[in-house]
C-alpha cells in the first residue's frame, strides 16, 4: 500500500487531533488521548513482526514491562527522566536481539506459545528478584511536582512523540529492502530463504523493532504513574488487547494499528463508563464479531469500497 | 531420604492431576491446531459446578463427575459446531484471538455470577501413612480419579470408532475426508472431549485447590507447559508431561521456594521448545 500523500495527510491530521486536545477540552479527554497515542505506538510496534512478518508474536507486554521496570530503576538510581527512557529502550532492544535470535527459531503456534511464555517468565522473575525490582511490592517513582494539567499534556506530547517515531520507522520500513524482505517471510519463509533472503537476520530485526518502542512506552508510562508493579506491567490481556487493535485496523498496513487502537481505546472507554460489570465481556464480543465479520480491519473497508468504485467506473 | 520419597509422592500426585487438566488441552491443539485459551475457564467452570452442586444441594463429587462431563462436552461440542468451526483453518493468530475473545466473556461471565472469592470443598477423609511418607487421601482419590479419566480417554481413542477418526483426522485430513470421515463433526467432538476433559480435571481439583477465577491463566499456562513437554495430540505425551512437570515443580519448590516452581516449570517448557519442539514422547511433523 505506497499510496504517498493521501498516507501523510490522514497521519498528520490524526496526529494533530490528537496533539490538539488541551486547547479544547478536559482532563479526562487529554488522559484518553495519551492512552490513545500510547496504545497506538505498542501496535503499530506489533506491526513489524505480527503485521509484516507474519509471526504471531505475544510478548508486547514483556517489552513493555521491562521498559517500565529498567527506565524506573535508571530514574532511582538519580538518572535522569529522559536518559532513562533512552537507556529502557536500548537495554529492552538488546535483549529482544538476544531473545529473537532464540525463539524466532520456532514458527506458528509454537512461536505463539513461546512468546506468552516470556511474558510470564519476565513477569516470575522481576517479581521474585525483590532487591533489584522491590517485588511483589512494587516500584515508586520520583513523582514530578507539577500541576495536573501540565502533567497531562507532558505526557501526551511524550506518547505522541514515540508514536510518531514508530510511525516513521513503519514507512521506512515499508519502502525499504527490509519491509520488502519481511513480507516474503510472510508469504513463504522457505521460498524467501531460497532467494537468498537473510531470514534469521530480517526476522530479528522486526523483533527488535517491535521491542524498542514498546521499552520507550513503558518507560514513559512508569513515569506518568509513578508506581509500577509486576501483576499491572506483565499483562497477557495487554497482549492480546494490542494484538486485537493491530487486526481491528488492518496488520500489515501502516495506519491500520493506530487506526485500531484508537477504535479499541474509545470502545473501552464507553463500555468501562456505561457497563462496569461487563465490560470485559464486551470486549470479548467486539473481538468475537471483529473474527467473523472484518478480518481484514477498518482500513479493508476502505479499500473495498475503493476498489468496488475503480470496476464500477471501468464498466 | 523420607523427605525425598514425600516430594517424589507429591510431584507424582501433582503430575497425574496435571495430566488430567493439560490432555483436553493437547487434544484440541493436536487435532484442531488451535490453541484453545478457554481451557483455564472451562477447568474453572467445572469446578464451579461442582462447588454449588455440593454446597447447595450437599451432591458428592463424586456423583457430578458424570453430570458435569456431559455438561460441559455438550458446551465444548456446540461452541466448536458454532462459532469456531468457521474459522478452524485459519492462521493461529485469529484463532488464538478467538477463544481468547470468547474466554473473556466466559471469564466475565463467571466472576459476575460466581464472584472471584476463593472456594473449596473440604472432604477431610484423613491421611494414609506409608513409613514416613503421608498421603492425604483427598489428594490420593482425586489423583485416582484423575488418572482414571486420561486412560479412559485412552481407551477411548485406542479402541472406538471415534477415537480412531480422531486420530486419523490428526495425522491427515484430507486422507480421512476421503475415507468418508465428517471433519467438522470429528472436530466439534474433539474440541467437545477437550472441554470434558477440562471439566472433569475442575472436579478434581475442587476437592484439592481452591476454586476462583483468577486462577484460570495459572492453568492455562501448566496446559502450554505439559503439553510442549510430552508433545502434542497424544494422551500418553500429555500424562509423561504432566508427570515431568509435576516432579520438576516438586523439586524445584523444595530446593529454591514454592514461587520458583512456577518459573522452573516455564523454564524447562523453553529449553524444550528450542531443543525438542515435537515434546519428550512427540511424532514428527505435527507442527
Amino acid at each position: 500500500m505506497k499510496s504517498g500523500f493521501p498516507l501523510y495527510a490522514a497521519m498528520i491530521a490524526g496526529l494533530l487531533v490528537l496533539a490538539t486536545t488541551p486547547l479544547y477540552a478536559d482532563n479526562y479527554v487529554v488522559r484518553t488521548a495519551a492512552i490513545v497515542a500510547m496504545y497506538g505506538a505498542l501496535a503499530t510496534s506489533w506491526n513489524f513482526i505480527g503485521g509484516f512478518t507474519g509471526y504471531p508474536s505475544f510478548s508486547t507486554a514483556a517489552f513493555f514491562g521491562l521498559g517500565a521496570y529498567v527506565g524506573a530503576i535508571c530514574q532511582r538510581h538519580g538518572i535522569p527522566m529522559g536518559l532513562a527512557w533512552a537507556i529502557a529502550t536500548v537495554v529492552v532492544a538488546a535483549f529482544a536481539a538476544l531473545l529473537g535470535g532464540i525463539i524466532l527459531r520456532l514458527r506458528g503456534h509454537y512461536f505463539a506459545i513461546g512468546s506468552i511464555a516470556v511474558v510470564e517468565l519476565c513477569r516470575l522473575v522481576v517479581s521474585s528478584w525483590s532487591s533489584l525490582t522491590g517485588g511483589g511490592d512494587g516500584l515508586n517513582l520520583p513523582l514530578m511536582a507539577w500541576p495536573p494539567e501540565e502533567l497531562m499534556r507532558f505526557f501526551l506530547f511524550v506518547m505522541l512523540g514515540i508514536l510518531l517515531a514508530s510511525l516513521v520507522a513503519t514507512i521506512i520500513v515499508d519502502r525499504s529492502r527490509l519491509g520488502f524482505g519481511l513480507r516474503c517471510i510472510h508469504q513463504n519463509e522457505d521460498a524467501a530463504a531460497m532467494v537468498g533472503i537473510n531470514t534469521t537476520a530480517y526476522k530479528i530485526a522486526a523483533y527488535t523493532l517491535s521491542a524498542m518502542f514498546c521499552a520507550t512506552a513503558g518507560a514513559a508510562y512508569a513515569s506518568w504513574t509513578g508506581y509500577i508493579d509486576p501483576t499491572d506491567s506483565f499483562q497477557i490481556v495487554m497482549t492480546v488487547k494490542v494484538v486485537v487493535m493491530a487486526l481491528l485496523g488492518g496488520a500489515g498496513t501502516i495506519l491500520g494499528p493506530t487506526l485500531g487502537a484508537a477504535a479499541f481505546v474509545l470502545l473501552e472507554e464507553l463500555f468501562w463508563a456505561n457497563f462496569l460489570d461487563w465490560n470485559r465481556a464486551i470486549l470479548g464480543v467486539v473481538i468475537v464479531l471483529l473474527i467473523f465479520f472484518l478480518p481484514g480491519g477498518l482500513l479493508s473497508l476502505g479499500m473495498r469500497r475503493l476498489r468496488a468504485a475503480k470496476v464500477g467506473g471501468g464498466q | 531420604m523420607a523427605i525425598y520419597l514425600q516430594i517424589l509422592s507429591n510431584g507424582l500426585m501433582l503430575g497425574a492431576l496435571y495430566a488430567c487438566l493439560a490432555v483436553g488441552f493437547s487434544l484440541v491443539w493436536g487435532v484442531l491446531n488451535v490453541i484453545n485459551m478457554l481451557h483455564g475457564s472451562f477447568i474453572i467452570l467445572g469446578g464451579y459446578l461442582t462447588f454449588f452442586a455440593w454446597h447447595l444441594y450437599g451432591i458428592h463429587p463424586v456423583v457430578m463427575l458424570p453430570l458435569v462431563a456431559a455438561l460441559m462436552f455438550a458446551l465444548g461440542f456446540a461452541l466448536q459446531k458454532l462459532v469456531i468451526n468457521r474459522v478452524v483453518s485459519a492462521p493461529v493468530l485469529t484463532t488464538l484471538t478467538l477463544t481468547f475473545g470468547l474466554d473473556m466473556i466466559l471469564y466475565n461471565a463467571m466472576t459476575y455470577w460466581f464472584t472471584a472469592t476463593p472456594r473449596r470443598i473440604t472432604l477431610d477423609l484423613g491421611a494414609v501413612h506409608l513409613g514416613s511418607i503421608v498421603l492425604p487421601v483427598d489428594r490420593l482419590v482425586g489423583t485416582g480419579l484423575a488418572l482414571a479419566m486420561t486412560l479412559l480417554l485412552y481407551a477411548v481413542m485406542r479402541g472406538s470408532s471415534i477415537g480412531r477418526a480422531i486420530v486419523a483426522v490428526r495425522m491427515d485430513r484430507s486422507a480421512a475426508e476421503l475415507m468418508g470421515i465428517r471433519t467438522d463433526r470429528i472436530y466439534a467432538i474433539t474440541f467437545g472431549i477437550g472441554a470434558l476433559m477440562a471439566g472433569v480435571a475442575g472436579v478434581v481439583f475442587a476437592t484439592v485447590f481452591p476454586i476462583t477465577t483468577n486462577v484460570t491463566g495459572i492453568w492455562l499456562g501448566k496446559a502450554f507447559v505439559v503439553c510442549v513437554v510430552g508433545g502434542l495430540g497424544s494422551v500418553p505425551g500429555a500424562l509423561v508431561g504432566g508427570l515431568v512437570l509435576g516432579l520438576v515443580e516438586s523439586f524445584a519448590g523444595h530446593w529454591f521456594g514454592p514461587q520458583q516452581a512456577i518459573t522452573a516449570g516455564f523454564v524447562l517448557m523453553l529449553v524444550l521448545l528450542l531443543t525438542r519442539p515435537t515434546g519428550l514422547v512427540g511424532v514428527r511433523g505435527y507442527e
